[in-house]
Formats: C-alpha cells, sequence, structure tokens
C-alpha cells in the first residue's frame, strides 16, 4: 500500500486511511510553522514522521487532535473529518503525547479508568479494558501501584495501554522514546510495531531519531513546517542516493550539523 | 519483560466497521460516564493530597478563631437581614469565610489548570470526543465538589464554636436592593425588605436545615469562581504569574466584599469603596451563602451570581475553544511548536 494524497472515495471500509492530512498549514501570529502538509496514514501501516526539533511535529499533532484549529486544508481520520465531525474523528484516535500526561499522583488503574470515562466507558467497562490494555503492555500486575513509582519507559506503556482502551484505528505517538533508555526504546517500539502487524492498527510515529526507522516503513520527512519526502525506505534511499537512513535525511533536508544535533 | 500484544476482541482497535462507527453516537450514558469520570478524579486527587485539604481548613479557621476573636469587640454589627437579632462577629464572617473556601479553591482549580496547560496533561481531557464545553463544565463541577468537602470540614469545626446556623421554619424569599448611583436609577431601589414565605419545613428538619439549604448556594457560586479562575486560567501564561492571581483577584475580591464587615460599615467609611463593594461579584456569592444558611433566598445576590456564572463560563468556553480563544492563538495547551 502506498501513501496517498487524497481520502480515497466510496472504497470498502478497510480501504478508507486512518489518516488523512491533506493541504494543512498553520501560523503563529506571523510565524508559518506548517506550509501545505499533506500525509496519509493507511490502515495497518507504520508511518514514521521524521523531522527534527522544531520541524512541526507537535504542531501538526496538535492539529490533528484538535488542540488547535485547523484553518486550511483538511484532517480526516477514518473519513471523519476532524474540524466538522470532532467527536466520531477523536473516538478512533488514540495519542501518546511527547510530554508525560499520566497522572502521578494515581495508581495505573485509575488513570486508565479516568481515561476509559474521558471515552464514555462506564466502572466495570472501563475496568475490564484497563486490565486489558495493561495486560497488552506487560504492565497487569502492577495495576494497583502509583504512576510515581514506574520508570520513564513503563510510564511510556502505560501511556500506550491508556491510548488503545477505546479501540482507535490511529495511533498517534510523539517523541515516544525520548529520554527513555535503549531497552525502554526497543520495549515500546516493539509493542507498538506488533500492534500494527497483529491490529492493523495505523501508526504515525513521530521522531528524530533515524535509527527507530524500518526497511519496511513508510517515511515522511519534516522540515521547517514542509513535508520534503514522503514515501518507502527503499525509495528514500534511491530518491537520495544514500546507504542509510541518517544520510538519506541529511541529504535530503541539507541540514549536516542539525542531524548531528539530533544523533 | 513479557508482553502480549494480542487485544481481546473487546478493546481490539479497528475492529468496528464504519457504519458500525458513524452509528455509535455518544449517548446519556456516556455522558454520565465522562462526567463522573472526571468529577472523581477531582475528588480523588484531592484525597490524595492531604496538605492541601489541611491548609484549605487550616486558613478560614484562623480567621475565625484568630481574627474574628479579636475583632469582635471592636467591631459591632448591628442587625440587619436576614439576622433577627444581634450576632457575634464570629457569626457574621462564617458565611464570607466559606466563600473564602470557593474562592480559594476555585484559584487553587485554576493553578492546577495553567500547571497541566504547561506539562501537557490537559491534553488528555481536550481529546476526548466530548464537547469541549461539557469537558469544562465537568472539570468545574469536579472542583465544586471538592469545595464543597471543604466548606462541610469547616462546617463541622465551626458547630463546636457554636457558629452554626439557626432554626429554619420555613423558606423565604428575599427581595432588597437600591440600583448602583453609576447605573442611574434603571431598576429603582426596594429600600424596605419584602419577604414572601415559599414553602414550610418539617419539624425534624428545622433544626439543620440551614445545612442543607446552603448547598444550592455553595454550588452556585462555586460555578460562578470556577467559571472565573477558568477564564484566568486561559489568559494566565505561565505558572510564574499566577502570584499576580493572589495580589490582583484573590485580595481584593475578598477584602472589597461583604465578607468581614457589612456593607453600611464600609459606606461610612467610603462611598466609593462601598460602590466597589457591590459592584464585586463576590459580595453577592457571600450574601447569597449568608442568606441561605438562614433559609432565604437573596433575589438580587441569586440574579447576580446567575448572571456572572454565565458571563464567565461563556468566557471560558470561548477562550478554550480551538478556533476562536485565546489559547489557539497563543500556541495552545502544553502545545510545543
Amino acid at each position: 500500500m502506498t501513501l496517498q494524497e487524497t481520502i480515497q472515495p466510496g472504497g470498502a471500509d478497510s480501504m478508507i486511511p486512518s489518516l488523512v492530512v491533506s493541504g494543512v498549514s498553520h501560523a503563529f501570529g506571523d510565524k508559518r510553522v506548517l506550509d501545505n502538509v499533506s500525509l496519509t496514514v493507511p490502515q495497518g501501516a507504520f508511518v514514521v514522521l521524521l523531522g527534527l526539533n522544531g520541524a512541526g511535529k507537535s504542531t501538526l499533532f496538535s492539529l490533528i487532535t484538535r488542540l488547535y484549529d485547523n484553518v486550511s486544508g483538511q484532517i480526516a481520520i477514518r473519513g471523519f473529518d476532524v474540524r466538522r465531525k470532532p467527536s466520531q474523528a477523536l473516538q478512533k484516535l488514540g495519542v501518546v503525547f511527547q510530554s508525560r500526561t499520566l497522572d502521578s499522583d494515581l495508581t495505573l488503574l485509575q488513570n486508565l479508568k479516568y481515561h476509559a470515562a474521558l471515552h464514555g466507558y462506564h466502572g466495570g467497562d472501563a475496568a475490564t479494558r484497563a486490565a486489558q490494555a495493561l495486560e497488552v503492555v506487560g504492565l497487569a500486575e502492577r495495576s494497583g501501584e502509583k504512576v510515581r513509582a514506574l520508570s520513564g519507559g513503563q510510564a511510556r506503556r502505560v501511556e500506550i495501554a491508556r491510548s488503545l482502551m477505546h479501540r482507535p484505528d490511529l495511533l498517534l505517538l510523539d517523541e515516544a522514546t525520548v529520554g527513555l533508555d535503549i531497552g525502554s526504546r526497543e520495549s515500546v517500539v516493539k509493542i507498538v510495531r506488533d500492534l500494527v502487524a497483529s491490529q492493523g492498527l495505523g501508526v504515525l510515529w513521530a521522531t528524530h531519531l533515524m535509527d527507530e526507522v524500518r526497511p519496511g516503513d513508510h517515511v515522511v520527512v519534516l522540515h521547517k513546517g514542509r513535508v520534503m519526502f514522503k514515501g518507502g525506505v527503499p525509495d528514500f534511499m534511491k530518491t537520495t542516493g544514500k546507504d542509510s537512513v541518517s544520510e538519506a535525511f541529511r541529504a535530503i533536508t541539507g541540514s549536516a550539523a542539525a542531524l548531528e544535533e539530533a544523533a | 519483560m513479557a508482553t502480549s500484544t494480542t487485544l481481546d476482541p473487546a478493546i481490539g482497535p479497528g475492529t468496528e466497521t464504519m457504519a458500525e462507527a458513524a452509528a455509535r453516537r455518544i449517548g446519556i450514558s456516556g455522558y454520565l460516564a465522562c462526567f463522573k469520570g472526571i468529577v472523581w478524579r477531582e475528588v480523588l486527587r484531592y484525597l490524595h493530597q492531604r496538605e492541601r485539604f489541611f491548609s484549605a481548613l487550616v486558613r478560614p479557621l484562623i480567621w475565625l478563631f484568630i481574627f474574628a476573636a479579636g475583632f469582635r469587640q471592636t467591631l459591632g454589627v448591628s442587625i440587619i437581614p436576614p439576622y433577627e437579632s444581634y450576632v457575634l462577629y464570629e457569626e457574621f464572617i462564617a458565611p464570607g469565610l466559606i466563600g473564602m473556601i470557593l474562592l480559594f479553591n476555585a484559584m487553587q482549580s485554576s493553578l492546577s489548570m495553567v500547571y497541566d496547560r504547561e506539562t501537557g496533561a490537559m491534553r488528555t481531557l481536550l481529546v476526548s470526543p466530548f464537547p469541549r464545553s461539557f469537558l469544562l463544565l465537568s472539570k468545574l463541577l469536579g472542583g465544586v465538589s471538592v469545595a464543597l468537602l471543604q466548606v462541610y470540614a469547616f462546617l463541622f469545626v465551626a458547630w463546636f464554636w457554636e457558629i452554626q446556623p439557626p432554626k429554619i421554619t420555613e423558606i423565604k424569599l428575599f427581595t432588597m436592593y437600591e440600583t448602583p448611583v453609576w447605573l442611574g436609577d434603571v431598576f429603582g431601589s426596594v429600600k424596605e425588605p419584602v419577604v414572601t414565605s415559599l414553602i414550610g419545613l418539617p419539624t425534624f428538619l428545622q433544626a439543620y436545615a440551614g445545612y442543607i439549604t446552603v448547598i444550592p448556594a455553595l454550588l452556585l457560586a462555586g460555578l460562578m469562581l470556577g467559571s472565573l479562575a477558568l477564564f484566568m486560567s486561559s489568559v494566565i501564561k505561565q505558572l510564574e504569574n499566577f502570584a499576580g492571581v493572589m495580589n490582583f483577584v484573590i485580595f481584593p475580591m475578598f477584602f472589597a466584599s461583604s465578607a468581614l464587615y457589612p456593607l453600611w460599615r464600609i459606606r461610612e467609611a467610603s462611598p466609593l469603596l462601598y460602590e466597589i463593594c457591590r459592584f464585586n461579584p463576590f459580595t453577592y456569592c457571600v450574601e447569597l451563602i449568608r442568606f441561605a444558611l438562614h433559609g432565604q433566598i437573596d433575589t438580587v445576590s441569586l440574579g447576580v451570581v446567575i448572571a456572572c456564572t454565565a458571563g464567565f463560563l461563556a468566557a471560558a468556553v470561548y477562550a478554550y475553544n480551538p478556533s476562536k480563544g485565546l489559547i489557539a492563538r497563543r500556541g495552545g495547551p502544553g502545545g510545543s511548536a
């Protein structure tokens, strides 16, 4: 399946992409942070949004999650426009934000039950979903502990569990592995990749860490608010004539110093 | 570490068809679950923070036991509605101290919202599929629930100090007002109180009825102050700026009101200050509570508090609206480019 520019009209249910971003721009005052950004996350695809700090990744995520209003272009989650049908669109969306958003004074289970309530699920149902989601990330036995007792990697896994509870079709992860040790990073990445493979979840994984890109991934390179490249990893290397993702990224963005910073 | 990535079909992603998803409109039950969840979290967080509970309780008690005791002899309170006889100064300021609890709690909620916004925790609330106005109102009511717990803890301690609501035989409607000078004479004046009986209370309820009749007043006043704080949390850019809120909002609101002294006393001292106190919506919160503790509904205070609540809430919802509000213009809740 290749990346597409627009929503597929009238296709079968499974053909409707998890996410379509089409011609989106955004500015804070006079400062333009996104410029005509378009990308698609098909169902069952792991799409890596590659960009340095300040490239506009978090702003794009804020627009997708409707924390900001997208005044130009269109964003649709499973065919639901986030501006015109925000409730339906957000029901299909799971998010792991860059900053930690768990309540450290509450237990894992209490945090997850709170999230379930925010999606309209009652006590018994919420508790079942929370327990099952914690099982998925391997933390079921710690459900009664307070979040502050967890390591950074474990807290990230809880956030992934939380984002899965309401059966999303699209999972957004914004720099989910930043600040984690190598073991925790691998664990988080593996959980998400396995979910893509086993459940057909569409994932948009924003990162500035090149070693998180795998040969089978789709890549979208965002640089200074613009999409510089989108396509499969082999195409990425072929287009730039480079042997590695790092070198290809450097060639596309023309930013050697920036790449060193990212590494 | 053993992890399993096999989701139960009940929670597995992508198992709904588009038709099912479109059909799954969030019903009343969903709204109720969301509301309960938000209120539950606020109360739970509060119960986890014992220091917050004690500091919230100690503040008004210090005013009651030390400040009021000291002023008892120097500040006489004549018979003014709703009091039917001379009252001790402690009894007079008790509704003001209840207002103080609500005011500080609202500002504490505002502080925690600014903190949540800075840390990004606010985002989890705002990406819920429920309407943002509903989410903010639920959070507001969660804060008011916490304030109610604090108020009743205060009333419980005050009871041992013999600060108790009087026996109430019937609920009454109370009307007396004077149009502020700066408004001209558009509303005229009702200078003598007009008291209308509404409903009698059964004997078994009369002794403690004040503890019940005050609940709607507490809810309304809590909502008004919470709405104001919610709006302020959208205006305050950084946590450090919150110190200014203490100086420019909490203290002026509290001191330029009828919380600590009756307004006629202030008028004797300064007519201008008197008008400022009458312009202050917190004055009407205090009076609404004062009358409610006596089983009376002060119509003017009720009207002002309802109108201010609507105004502040509309401003807060506007400010948090992603397409229109102040948050959008400045870069969002916890947002970073």
